[in-house]
């Protein structure tokens, strides 16, 4: 009976914990409302309008209307990888697998690897950083001076990349790091303009020898930098590091929903989501969320996992369009997300002390 | 037998440039870009040939102040307040501040490559700057002097107007974007709202090469800039047609109904190179210049904005009947007129005559020249001079329909390339080459046929180009004397202390290598510096690099000079490479035109980092 009551106890108490964790009601959009194609791989947001990049194009959508557009609107490729909006001048950049496009007032101007110095046309990962363009691709990375047009081309040649297929890649004023597929993690110290290299101590083997001791795994996915803190993103779980010590994350032993990461996310270093193939999820420092259609019966379902591991199943009404996540944007409080089947968008339900 | 003071007035004649020469004994203040006081009593003159700003006194119409500013000023706006003025130095790449009361430079301001125009948001705070070569715009907090950020413009970006109450600013641009080999030419007007300082918009002008300058009316509702339509994609066999150029205006805004093309060309009696533009205060009149046939368009607003909105205002471009509903007259004035301004009460129109070296005043309610001020260049005329008052003239083509500086814009390049050639459809495209320091880089012409500038210039261009003169006698030496006089723009690439970064060392290595990456020594003929030789980077033969097509006469081509090559997009003899890139990565399959296909990606960018430097 006391134990009974225990139990009872904790869990109403962990589920009143769980209800400070953000709550979302989601709107789902596929080709149906206008998208050109439901695998969407990037979002991004700009003010009130959402871009997304699509299998199928690239679309925006505005005034409540998705809007898409194509190569024969002038993108480069079809195939939208990632996203970066230059915030001074709300251009954005548009990584694709056949080149790079810029998106300005209504005029594309596409780069590729025959036309300007961009390493390859295989273009990943995007971001923009002052006056500068980075870009992940699969032969390298590469900075374009936006100013000059002078391009920079980062490889094996001139970095300590043993693996030149990058991913990802995060910039920031101090520090721009490229999540290498196969090659852990790259660091470019802005200042010193020296690069360095992070990589699993247990090699490329799958199971976790050093765990807390480095990078998780040498298969690096996507990397996000904010407030001098890293987290990469790997098929093999997910890592922080905060210039001394690494921490490690896996499905067995935090909230994530799975080890198989496409994106990781943060604006400050200390609240991160991440883009899995089995949900949307959150860690604000402690406690996890995750947000997706179960995985057995597709319910909307939402569990969060708290700082002693207790995890609950919070009733929810609502749920991404799909638990297969390639990518997270933020609008204000809300959240904008890519899936498998469409884009989500996560509205905040604002209840007492809720906020990101 | 010549006296010894007339033998030194000669000389120094003869070592005389055109306006943009600097440090040569002769200079005209070469009058460009014009702007008012705000109480109206002075007139600022931005003077590119003497690097100066003069300050007319409205009421004397003399010079009453005048002061230095960078090299090669091209644009000038005054401030809100009237307190400041701005003045874009386009070969110094930066802005002179000027006090007002003073006339005096209190602060420098950066600006990207080329700053050629300048506009001031509503309040003053910013200042935005059309950078030529940038292709871009700078946008500068007044309060810091820094560049708070950079926006993109149409290639070429040169002009600004800002509405009435400064909440946008709409921004031209000399050179059509970068398009598909043999496609129209496009183009476009920036609209950038300074409140945001974001590009909100850009107005699409398709079959426009070459846009200058724009304004609007004060009510904001309609805009007008001043553009040529090309007609490149077809032979220049059919001037007479008026195959050649359509000079014309851009309408547009919300009386426009959108953006509609009107041209300005009569039948036989064009409107050369249209270039400034002002619209009357009470928006009854718009006024235009045309800097090829030296006159001002007088047009009545309200029969214009009617065209733009007829129904059949969408095949108005090409007609040349088209003008007559809308231009009420054109009033002669000085050589080559740029800029035009009105007095505030749009009595008075100010023109700038930059190769007279004058401004007229045109009394707009008699639609007359009423006087004209001198702005003090020299008496003499330099063979330079004259030639260059040719090289802007459109006099000798049919109707007066164009001129060299039609398609050599500012003495520079178009962007386009032609068909030159009169029995052919689609054989011999050209590309409009560089004209700068070319005196010492002879044969002319792609196919290098001819031996020396008279050549090129000469008889031939009756035949050629202009279907009802060409350059003779006196005229012709003269006309070659100021295109071997336009000099090499300053190079944005190299470093100040002229150095090479590490980038362009290993780029300079790759242009001198003798050797493949393999260890195999690479032919003489298809060494890059072999070819590429000298100061002008050009050994003055012709070569065959793989690039002719089956409607070139010939696959062997000029070699040409390489100064200033980044400038100058697209490349090839036929333009056919949109960009430096392309010229090895799509046009150089079998290593013709230099050994390349060895090189990695960050190779050939090396190689190319280089070349801009040159």
């Amino acid at each position: 009976m006391t134990k009974t009551f225990l139990c009872a106890l904790l869990a109403a108490a962990s589920s009143l914990l769980a209800q400070d964790m953000p709550q979302f009601r989601w709107e789902n959009f596929t080709t149906a409302q206008g998208l050109p194609d439901n695998r969407v791989y990037s979002v991004c947001a700009d003010g009130d309008r959402v871009w997304a990049g699509t299998d199928n194009g690239l679309a925006l959508y505005e005034n409540g209307k998705w809007k898409s557009f194509t190569t024969a609107d002038g993108l480069t490729h079809r195939a939208v990888l990632s996203l970066a909006l230059d915030k001074q001048t709300h251009d954005l950049w548009i990584a694709t697998m056949g080149g790079l496009s810029r998106y300005s007032a209504g005029r594309f101007d596409s780069f590729t690897q025959l036309n300007s110095g961009l390493p390859n046309d295989v273009v990943y990962g995007v971001a923009v950083q002052g006056d500068y363009l980075w870009v992940a691709t699969a032969a390298g990375g590469g900075r374009r001076n936006l100013r000059t047009g002078e391009w920079s081309l980062y490889n094996e040649r001139n970095t300590p990349m043993y693996e030149i297929w990058t991913y990802g890649v995060s910039a920031a004023s101090d520090k721009v790091y490229y999540a290498v597929w196969g090659g852990g993690v790259l660091e470019y110290d802005v200042k010193t303009e020296r690069w360095k290299d992070y990589n699993d101590p247990d090699g490329e083997n799958e199971i976790v020898l050093y765990k807390d001791q480095g990078l998780i795994h040498e298969i690096t996915t996507s990397v996000s930098y904010a407030g001098g803190i890293l987290w990469a993103a790997t098929y093999f779980g997910a890592s922080r590091y905060d210039g001394r010590n690494w921490r490690n994350f896996l499905d067995k032993d935090s909230g994530l929903p799975s080890n198989f990461l496409n994106q990781v996310k943060t604006l400050d270093g200390n609240h991160v989501w991440f883009s899995t193939d089995k949900g949307l999820a959150y860690f604000d420092g402690e406690r996890w969320a995750v947000w997706r259609p179960a995985l057995d019966t597709h319910a909307p379902e939402m569990l969060v996992r708290d700082a002693n591991g207790v995890v609950s199943h919070l009733a929810v009404e609502t749920a991404p369009a799909h638990h297969y996540i390639f990518g997270v944007d933020f609008q204000g409080d809300d959240l904008w997300v890519a899936t498998a089947k469409g884009v989500s968008h996560g509205v905040l339900i604002k209840t007492k002390g809720q906020s990101q | 037998m010549m006296r010894p003071h007339a033998i030194a007035l000669a000389l120094l004649a003869a070592a005389a440039s055109h306006g943009a020469t600097a440090g040569k004994a002769i200079r005209y203040p070469s009058p460009d870009d014009l702007a008012l006081s705000l109480d109206g009593s002075r007139l600022y003159v931005v003077c590119g040939g003497s690097d100066e700003l003069l300050a007319i006194d409205r009421a004397t119409n003399a010079v009453a102040a005048r002061v230095s500013v960078g090299r090669l000023p091209r644009g000038v706006a005054v401030s809100p307040d009237g307190s400041r003025i701005y003045v874009a130095n386009s070969w110094s790449d930066n802005i002179s501040e000027i006090d007002a009361a003073t006339m005096r430079v209190v602060r420098k301001l950066p600006a990207g490559f080329e700053p050629t125009g300048v506009a001031l948001d509503g309040q003053g705070k910013f200042l935005y700057i059309a950078n030529r070569i940038g292709g871009d715009v700078s946008v500068i907090d007044l309060a810091t002097g820094t560049e708070e950020r950079r926006l993109v413009a149409g290639r070429g970006a040169s002009w600004l107007a800002s509405s009435a109450d400064g909440s946008q600013i709409y921004v031209t641009h000399i050179y059509p974007n970068i398009r598909q080999f043999r496609t129209q030419p496009e183009s476009e007007i920036t609209e950038i709202d300074t409140a945001s300082r974001r590009v909100v918009s850009r107005l699409p002008l398709h079959n426009v090469g070459g846009v200058f300058h724009v304004a609007l009316s004060k009510d904001g509702r309609l805009g007008i800039a001043a553009q040529m339509r090309p007609k490149n994609l077809i032979p220049l066999a059919h001037v007479e047609h008026g195959w050649a150029f359509g000079n014309s205006l851009a309408v547009f805004g919300e009386d426009a109904g959108g953006v509609v093309q009107l041209p300005l060309d009569a039948i036989e009696d064009y409107f050369s190179l249209p270039f400034g533009v002002a619209i009357s205060p009470d928006r009854s009149k718009a006024y235009i210049s045309a800097s090829g046939t030296n006159e001002i368009a007088i047009l009545d607003v309200r029969k214009l904005a009617a065209a733009a909105k007829s129904p059949d205002a969408a095949r108005l471009a090409n007609d040349l009947s088209a003008a007559s509903r809308y231009v009420l007259a054109r009033v002669p004035v000085g050589r080559n007129p740029r800029s035009v301004v009105l007095s505030r009460d749009g009595g008075t129109l100010y023109v700038s005559n930059r190769l007279d070296d004058t401004v007229s005043v045109l009394d707009t309610a008699r639609g007359e020249v009423t006087a004209t001020i001198p702005l003090g260049g020299p008496a003499e005329l330099t063979a330079e001079r004259r030639g260059e008052r040719l090289f802007y003239s459109s006099r000798y083509a049919f109707g007066n329909q164009f001129g060299c500086a039609n398609c050599h814009l500012d003495a520079t390049i178009d962007g386009l390339s032609w068909d030159l050639e009169p029995d052919g459809f689609g054989v011999d495209i050209v590309d409009n080459r560089s004209l700068e320091e070319i005196a010492d880089t002879a044969p002319f012409k792609w196919n290098g046929q001819n031996p020396d500038l008279q050549t090129e210039c000469g008889p031939r261009t009756e035949r050629f180009f202009f279907r009802s003169a060409g350059f003779r006698g006196d005229d012709l030496e003269d006309l070659v004397s100021f295109i071997k006089s336009i000099p090499l723009r300053p190079n944005r690439y190299r470093l100040p202390d002229g150095e090479l970064t590490p980038a362009q060392e290993r780029g300079k290595a790759i242009f001198n290598r003798t050797m493949r990456k393999d260890g195999t020594p690479i032919p003489d003929e298809v060494q890059c510096f072999v070819c590429h030789a000298g100061p002008h980077y050009t050994n003055q033969q012709l070569a065959d690099v793989g690039t002719g097509r089956t409607t070139d006469r010939s696959p062997e081509i000029d070699i040409p000079h390489l100064t200033n090559v980044a400038y100058s997009a697209p490349y090839l003899h036929d333009g056919a490479a949109r960009s430096l890139e392309e010229i090895w990565t799509v046009f150089n399959p079998n290593d013709k035109h230099g050994v390349t296909n060895d090189l990695s990606k960050d190779e050939l960018n090396d190689l190319i980092e280089y070349l801009k430097t040159i």
